[in-house]
């Protein structure tokens, strides 16, 4: 039996429930006397430590068992759910998907104890006749009792070989032993229990016999119990031992047994001394054993299972479905193709290409479709940080979110995440008052900022808002003319977006204090390069008093773009359209010359002008003799650039491919691809044309 | 390369192509395909043997220009002209050979390793020499020629 195949169902088991905890506690700091989510955090408490223990991880077993004895006095109400209670439970929660994520990427839980965190629970289960009224002397110890009732050892009829087996290791003095072990009836995932207390008995004895049988255990082909018979030199205390030091065990029965004459036992005279221990599934005194015992089988684990998991993409089987469908008809159109004679009959062959067209592009749309995952994913893990973060500055923030449903392409959301909380930091700390002041001012307490998604024709739009008190426009400025970013003259010429866009300056803050959060001036300037390079914009809108709202503009996939091919010379080239400004025809006289750098004055604006055949050497272009210059204004950052090329060709859908290995870092290419005609053409990576 | 390796060389395939009056050799198993010629487009900012890159049934592949790299004349393109297409570990490139000839067999006894006899640009990517009846091959290792 190998472990690996359960660590999959694990992970994802252990995410969900982790992920529900994130959320119940949101909701038990919001109410904290609503019962029903009580009950759900311990329910997810309880199912964390079960699955914990069925893979053998203790530390995570021994957490989830402390939290689960906090939990459960709250239950009882021998402890009130304070903000400090709190705060521990999150810490719990931390811990555990530090667990997880160890689980998934070393395949074991690693090596933290959190002993702080287990520390302050048991404080607290410590001190809660402090902060109950009279000392209640119900202690949470899981009720075990419960599982006391007796099973009768079942028959198991061994054949002569086994018998022979037996009667030998008697012979040779050791013990012949038969086990029955019941398993806990919560017990998650049976057979891989089943598989540690194998392990176990192999350790100290041979397995003579398995009833039901071994296939069948693996296969959890079996009730809550299962008997074995056992030879061994260890003596009955020895497994009843080892074997109740497992977790979900409920009850270990163990007989001895006698020689065996003629297929009749003869059972040892000590029959009725029935080994039967009950014990406590999770009694304090049974982890010292438990933890090298499992330790043992966490690190086979290890060695076992799959270093990392794959990156994968979970798919709505309908979508598959439209896939293969889809796929069908192509295989049907392509032998229909085959049937159809050009010559004879061009009306069917024209009719069966034009359907094949529009399969085709139904099969693209499928098969975006497939990589597109929810927003959701990113978004679940804000309102936990938010909570974290107002409380680390003492405002009152609401995180009011929408639009979770809003689907983008899987590398999109891969690398969405941190710009995100760059901006929701942003609106924090630099957005919203302190709550003194916007009493002051007349304004609810709680900040509110607001987090939405939509799409919008090819892209999607993630707005993150707040209700604080709106740029500072003088403040940039004069920010700026102190780092001698800008004149005074400049500055004072500016308009608001002008100055708005020198926030995305790198190194620039205007926070007065460097906080945890922010005021390193590492920030919007990180965010806007990372959007741009998932081919997006960002936008600010502000109103002084109101709050300011930060709009980042994504394409929905990236692979696929529209872009404009330009010919430079007799080769073809394509532009992203999403950087292009406009374009224009340009006199060849009106181009002027400013420090060898040519520039066209562009509605009062100097705007540097690259001719793209000397940065791309093509040797066969004639814009030198041209009168007429065609000017593709690109947007470079904030600034613009004109890229002069031989003529326009049109607007086209492109599929961007690498160039490869061999040719990566290539200086003014974005990439390549391919055009109708077969023949390959190059992306110009506006950011770096000079 | 180290002698041992060569001597190592049980029976292989080789390709034969031609470049000029010279005969090359390639290890078969690192072929993926020989293509007719077809429309190269060029790459800027690259080395000169770089010709610029093919679409290769939806994959973009860098074209090597094998005349240009052992500074041999550049010569017109001809019904002859092929594309080979290698796979060398996790790079996919295609060289322009003159002509592609057979395929052969060879032993590790038919082959020397007497590169430092040779006295041309290719004389650094040189593998060994291969003997076919009374002719040679010279053998490429491509692995270090790609090195840019």
């Amino acid at each position: 039996m190998d472990m690996s195949q359960y660590l999959q169902i694990f992970i994802e088991e252990a995410n969900e429930h982790v992920q529900n905890l994130n959320q119940c506690l949101l909701q038990m700091e919001k109410d904290p006397e609503d019962k029903d989510v009580l009950n759900e955090i311990f329910r997810v408490a309880h199912t964390l430590k079960g699955m914990a223990g069925t893979m053998g991880y203790t530390k995570m077993t021994k957490l989830t068992h402390d939290m689960e004895n906090v939990l459960h006095a709250i239950r009882n109400d021998e402890i009130k759910v304070t903000s400090e209670l709190v705060d521990v439970l999150f810490k719990c929660l931390d811990a555990l998907e530090n667990y997880v994520n160890s689980v998934v990427s070393t395949g074991g839980e690693g090596d933290r104890e959190y002993k702080d965190v287990i520390a302050t629970l048991n404080a607290i289960l410590q001190n809660k006749g402090a902060a109950a009224a009279p000392a209640v002397n119900k202690a949470p110890v899981p009720a075990a009792a419960e599982a006391s009732e007796k099973y009768v050892t079942a028959l198991v009829d061994l054949d002569e070989f086994e018998q022979n087996a037996v009667n030998k290791a008697i012979d040779m003095g050791m013990n012949a032993l038969k086990i029955t072990i019941v398993l806990n009836k919560g017990c998650l995932l049976k057979s891989a229990r089943a598989f540690i207390l194998f392990q176990t008995l192999e350790r100290y004895g041979e397995i003579i016999k398995s009833q039901p049988v071994v296939q069948d255990i693996e296969d959890e082909k079996f009730e809550f119990e299962f008997t074995v018979v056992v030879v061994s030199k260890e003596d009955e205390q020895h497994f009843s031992k080892e074997l109740n030091s497992i977790a979900e065990v409920d009850e270990v029965i163990i007989r001895p047994m006698g020689r065996f004459n003629n297929g009749v036992a003869v059972e040892a005279e000590k029959l009725e001394k029935v080994e039967t221990e009950v014990r406590s599934a999770d009694s304090a005194e049974s982890h010292a054993a438990k933890e090298t015992e499992t330790q043992e089988a966490a690190k086979q684990n290890g060695n076992n299972a799959a270093r990392k998991t794959q990156r994968t993409v979970r798919v709505d089987i309908d979508r598959l479905d439209v896939l293969m469908n889809l796929v069908g008809e192509l295989i049907i159109t392509k032998t229909r193709l085959e049937g159809t004679d050009i010559t004879e009959k061009p009306q069917e062959y024209h009719e069966t290409l034009e359907y094949l067209e529009r399969i085709t592009t139904n099969l693209n749309d499928a098969v975006m479709k497939v990589r597109m995952v929810p927003i959701e994913t990113v978004f679940n893990r804000f309102p936990r940080m938010i909570r974290d973060i107002a409380k680390d500055l003492g405002k009152e923030i609401e995180l009011v979110m929408s639009g979770e449903e809003t689907e983008l392409d899987r590398t999109v959301i891969d690398e969405i995440g941190d710009p995100l909380i760059h901006l929701l930091r942003n609106s924090c700390d630099h957005g919203l008052e302190s709550t003194e002041k916007r009493k002051q001012l007349g304004k609810p307490e709680h900040g509110k900022i607001n987090l939405t998604a939509y799409q919008s024709g090819n892209n999607v739009i993630i707005e993150v808002g707040d209700d604080g008190a709106g740029i500072n426009i003088d403040k940039i400025k004069a920010k700026a003319i102190e780092n001698g970013i800008v004149t005074r003259e400049a500055a004072n010429s500016m308009s608001q977006q002008e100055a708005i866009e020198l926030l995305f300056r790198p190194s620039f803050s205007t926070a007065e204090k460097i906080t945890g959060l922010s005021g390193r001036g590492v920030g919007l300037d990180v965010v806007k390069t990372k959007i741009e390079q998932l081919g997006g914009t960002v936008e600010v809108e502000t109103a002084s008093g109101r709050g300011s709202k930060f709009l980042i503009k994504l394409p929905l996939t990236l692979a696929i773009y529209q872009a404009l091919l330009v010919n430079v010379g007799s080769e073809k080239y394509a532009i992203p359209l999403g950087s292009i400004y406009q374009i224009y025809e340009w006199k060849a006289e009106d181009v002027k010359s400013v420090q060898g750098q040519e520039v066209i004055l562009l509605r009062n604006m100097v705007v540097p002008i690259t001719r793209l055949a000397d940065s791309l050497e093509v040797p066969d272009s004639h814009t030198k003799t041209q009168n007429k210059l065609k000017i593709v204004i690109v947007r470079k950052g904030e600034k613009l650039t004109g890229l002069v090329v031989d003529s326009v060709i049109g607007q086209q859908e492109i599929v961007i491919k690498s160039l490869g290995k061999l040719l990566t870092g290539i200086k003014y290419l974005a990439g390549a691809t391919i055009l109708g005609d077969g023949n390959v053409a190059l992306i110009i990576d506006v950011n770096s044309i000079t | 390369m180290a002698e041992a390796q060569v001597n190592d060389f049980d029976t292989k395939q080789f390709i034969i192509f031609r470049l000029g009056e010279e005969r090359f050799g390639i290890d078969s198993l690192k072929i993926t395909t020989i293509d007719r010629m077809k429309t190269i487009t060029r790459v800027p900012k690259t080395p000169e043997f770089i010709k610029g890159v093919i679409n290769l049934r939806g994959d973009i592949i860098p074209v090597m220009d094998l005349r240009a790299k052992f500074n041999l004349p550049p010569v017109e393109e001809t019904e002859e002209t092929r594309i080979i297409i290698l796979k060398l570990e996790e790079i996919s490139i295609g060289v322009i050979v003159d002509q592609v000839l057979q395929t052969i067999q060879l032993s590790g006894e038919d082959i020397e390793n007497t590169s430092s006899l040779i006295n041309s640009a290719a004389a650094e990517y040189i593998s060994g020499i291969g003997k076919v009846g009374g002719e040679i091959v010279t053998l490429i290792n491509f692995e270090k020629l790609v090195k840019l």
